[in-house]
């Protein structure tokens, strides 16, 4: 069974399979860990993803298909990915670190891209729903904005206001449960990316 | 106040579906507990020491006599027959189960109130001033604005999961009641050279672990743009604010790392381009929400009344009462009343059901059906008749809510602390207690006059013991419970934080060292000089030194 959620032009929302090859870096050494003040501080921050040399070079890509790749693997090996681009199988996962900004400057039109993918590590990172309004609003993103991590149905709702249409559910739970909160609301209050505040949408007088 | 259009009541009652389903999965172990928990903190469910509490979410501090029965009935039927009022202006129950919070949900569903966003790392209950509307000082009323962002940032999609809780204040008088400069974000409503509604908007103050107060990021802001400016500034803050270590999460962190220059300069670059965008308020929303606020139909009445006058100068308990817990209203004839939650020896904030009710029949027969609760934890009836005030009075102290102390030494500002609170370092309400029972003579406490002091059971700060005249912090030592003292903190327009005066003291010597500080103040004063006047031309020396050298000889 399919784990992605994608909501169709007119907002549908249907369990599909998916299409996509997530390229996965190999796992790095353990994490950095100091000590201040005699408690022990994680210097990791949620959604950081800091590649290194090593796990960059040794990234295995899928030779055919569509594969989407984390924005440090592309930026360090966009040589022998140019024609994948070209050939509309290119999809970028970005960190909930990273920015659109660094994005663009890669892709100067993001709509040369048939998938944006926002990787949320931890589901309390609340970076993404952010990362995805300015991705719909300031930068013009058209296509397909995936949300993929730790994502949980409990989040959904504020993913699709935020602008992600796909919604890849974390492995151990049910794509097909989660499908019922998208729909946790059917009036609200603000504006979304695809709407405006609730006061300019209805007459409430 | 506010009425539910069908809008609103279908966005609380899918809450209650929402929760209720959540909830059962949690219980059925579909859900873990570190997933569950950002869903129940955003219903104001705290997991606690003894059972779970549930805090209520009174926007901006009113509510209605319908409202506070229910309050009433639900403390009976899932709580042990009381609830109690916080510094933020909610309602908190200390012991609901678990199992029964969808319903007690459903139940205020009914009465046009929820538990949204009343905790957890989202925008919080916006608070402001128990006068609003009424105060004489007001120069703007801004409760119209306050409803306006309540339901802009309730289930914000952008904002659910902040890197910590935001907090907004919002005040329109020339006196700050409100503490606007210890939110997050503070926002202080004025007329502007053209006689326009404006704001002044503050940023990065908090109290907790590292006090600090606000600073001004904006000094002018047209009232259409309050909602897109303050979604830059959040904005700017969800994408750079820290999310590694709790303690340094705060907008205040991100705020003093850039300086204020620099943190100034995203967050107007992030506004141009929201600004003038939907986000725009109208003049069409403001009024519809405005016409929920008007005055109310008061009736043309003398400045004075006889048998008021009469009363006060024959029964000195009256008069004392009139003297400390009936506050100016704008309107001739009329004044506002503060219900003290604040009996000497009981937990401060505390209320029972069967005052919940007294105090909703008091709202009924003199005060148009409303009541507020403010951030000093004190209920009030804001229009009151001059001639009604004998009857008010009499009713009130026959239901123990007519403590005459508001304002005073007793008027104690405190946090749940170690009796319920799983985060705490030490008890406070025992503490409160115990220095009420010391005072517990009125004509002593007139005597002392103005004095403000909070006690929060440990760094995060409740209490609000940083902006204190007198701040006691409770604090870990080894193990056992201390108490640190501050003197010379103040909120309002020159707030401040107070400064330690030394070492930390027992449970047993607060009443004690209270009683030093008051003795200082006694022998040092200058003609009215209140007791923060004293400090602030003394400074903490001479406290600090009868305190200590007492406790030396001892
Ligand atoms: C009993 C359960 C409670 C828990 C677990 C709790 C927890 C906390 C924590 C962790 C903070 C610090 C957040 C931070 O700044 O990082 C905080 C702040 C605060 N709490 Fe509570 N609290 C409780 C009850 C209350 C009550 C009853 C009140 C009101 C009487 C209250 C009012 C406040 C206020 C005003 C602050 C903000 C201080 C600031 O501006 O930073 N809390 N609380
Ligand atoms: S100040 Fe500390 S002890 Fe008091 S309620 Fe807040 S977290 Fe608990």
């Amino acid at each position: 069974m399919s784990q992605l959620i994608q909501l169709a032009a007119d907002g549908q929302a249907s369990i599909v399979a998916d299409a996509w090859t997530r390229v996965v870096p190999p796992a790095a050494g353990e994490e950095s860990v100091r000590k201040q003040a005699g408690k022990v501080v994680l210097f990791k921050l949620t959604g950081e993803q800091t590649y290194t040399a090593e796990q960059i070079a040794n990234t295995e890509i899928p030779a055919t298909g569509k594969i989407l790749v984390p924005l440090t693997i592309w930026q360090a090996r966009k040589a022998e990915l140019q024609s994948r681009l070209a050939a509309g199988e290119l999809g970028i996962i970005l960190a909930t670190n990273e920015t659109a900004e660094a994005l663009q400057a890669e892709f100067p039109d993001l709509n040369t891209l048939p998938l944006i993918a926002v990787f949320v590590e931890r589901f309390a990172d609340g970076r993404i729903f952010t990362l995805g309004n300015w991705l719909r609003t300031r930068f013009g993103f058209k296509n397909e904005l995936r949300a993929i991590g730790d994502v949980l149905r409990d989040q959904l709702f504020f993913h699709k206001r935020a602008g992600f249409n796909s919604f890849l559910i974390r492995a151990d739970r049910s794509a097909e449960d989660a499908l019922a909160s998208l729909n946790d609301f059917s009036q609200p209050y603000q504006g979304g990316v695809a709407d405006v505040p609730v006061w300019r949408r209805v007459n409430r007088a | 106040m506010y009425k539910y259009d069908p809008i609103d009541q279908q966005i609380v009652n899918e809450r209650v579906a929402q929760y209720r389903d959540q909830t059962r999965r949690y219980l059925a172990g579909e859900l873990t507990d570190e997933e569950y928990r950002p869903l129940r903190l955003q219903n104001g469910l705290y997991i606690q020491r003894h059972a779970p509490m549930l805090r209520i979410a009174v926007p901006y501090g009113l509510i209605s006599s319908k409202q506070m029965r229910k309050l009433g009935d639900i403390a009976k039927k899932y709580d042990r027959g009381y609830g109690h009022f916080s510094t933020r202006q909610n309602l908190q129950l200390n012991w609901p189960k678990l199992e029964d919070t969808p319903d007690i949900l459903a139940e205020l569903a009914t009465v046009e109130m929820h538990a949204i966003q009343t905790s957890g790392n989202c925008i919080r209950n916006i608070t402001t001033d128990q006068f609003a509307g009424i105060a004489p000082d007001e120069i703007i009323d801004p409760r119209a604005i306050a409803e306006i962002m309540r339901q802009w940032s309730t289930f914000h999609p952008e904002f659910a999961l902040l890197p910590r809780k935001f907090k907004i204040a919002v005040s329109g008088t020339e006196k700050d009641r409100a503490i606007v400069q210890a939110h997050d974000i503070g926002l202080e409503f004025f007329k502007d050279a053209q006689e326009q509604m404006a704001i002044k908007v503050w940023v990065g103050g908090g109290l907790g672990r590292t006090p600090i107060l606000g600073t001004v990021i904006r000094e002018h802001l047209e009232w259409q743009h309050v909602l897109s400016y303050c979604e830059a500034v959040i904005r700017v803050y969800n994408i750079h604010g820290r999310r590694d270590n709790a303690y340094k999460a705060r907008i205040k962190i991100l705020v003093k790392a850039l300086g204020i220059e620099e943190f100034k300069r995203q967050v107007e670059e992030e506004w141009a381009h929201l600004k003038d965008g939907p986000l725009t308020i109208t003049q069409n929303e403001l009024d519809r929400v405005a016409k929920y606020f008007e005055p109310m139909p008061y009736k043309t009445l003398p400045a004075h009344d006889a048998s008021f006058d009469a009363a006060v100068a024959s029964n000195p308990a009256f008069a004392a009462w009139v003297k400390r817990c009936v506050q100016p209203h704008r309107v001739p004839g009329y004044r506002a009343v503060t219900l003290s939650l604040k009996p000497h020896g009981k937990a401060p904030g505390d209320i029972t059901s069967e005052q919940m009710h007294v105090v909703a029949d008091l709202a009924d027969a003199y005060s148009f059906g409303e009541l507020r609760s403010s951030h000093e934890q004190n209920l009030i009836l804001a229009d009151v008749q001059v001639s009604d005030l004998f009857a008010v009075w009499e009713k009130a102290r026959a239901a123990g809510l007519a403590t005459p102390n508001i304002g005073l030494l007793t008027d104690i500002i405190c946090c749940p602390g170690g009796d319920f609170c799983s985060l705490a370092n030490a008890k406070s309400i025992p503490i409160a207690e115990a220095i009420q029972m010391q005072f517990d003579n009125l004509d002593y406490l007139y005597e002392i006059g103005d004095l403000e002091l909070n006690i929060s059971g440990c760094m995060n700060a409740c209490g609000h013991h940083h902006v204190g005249h007198i701040g006691i912090l409770g604090v870990d030592k080894d193990g056992s419970e201390w108490y640190q003292v501050t003197v010379g903190g103040k909120q309002g327009n020159d707030a401040s934080i107070g400064s330690v005066i030394g070492p930390s003291f027992s449970a047993e010597e607060m009443p004690g060292v209270v009683q030093r500080l008051i003795e200082v103040y006694v022998r040092e004063r200058q003609d009215e000089e209140r007791f923060i006047d004293t400090v602030r031309r003394l400074g903490v020396a001479p406290f600090k030194a009868h305190v200590y050298a007492e406790k030396e000889t001892a």
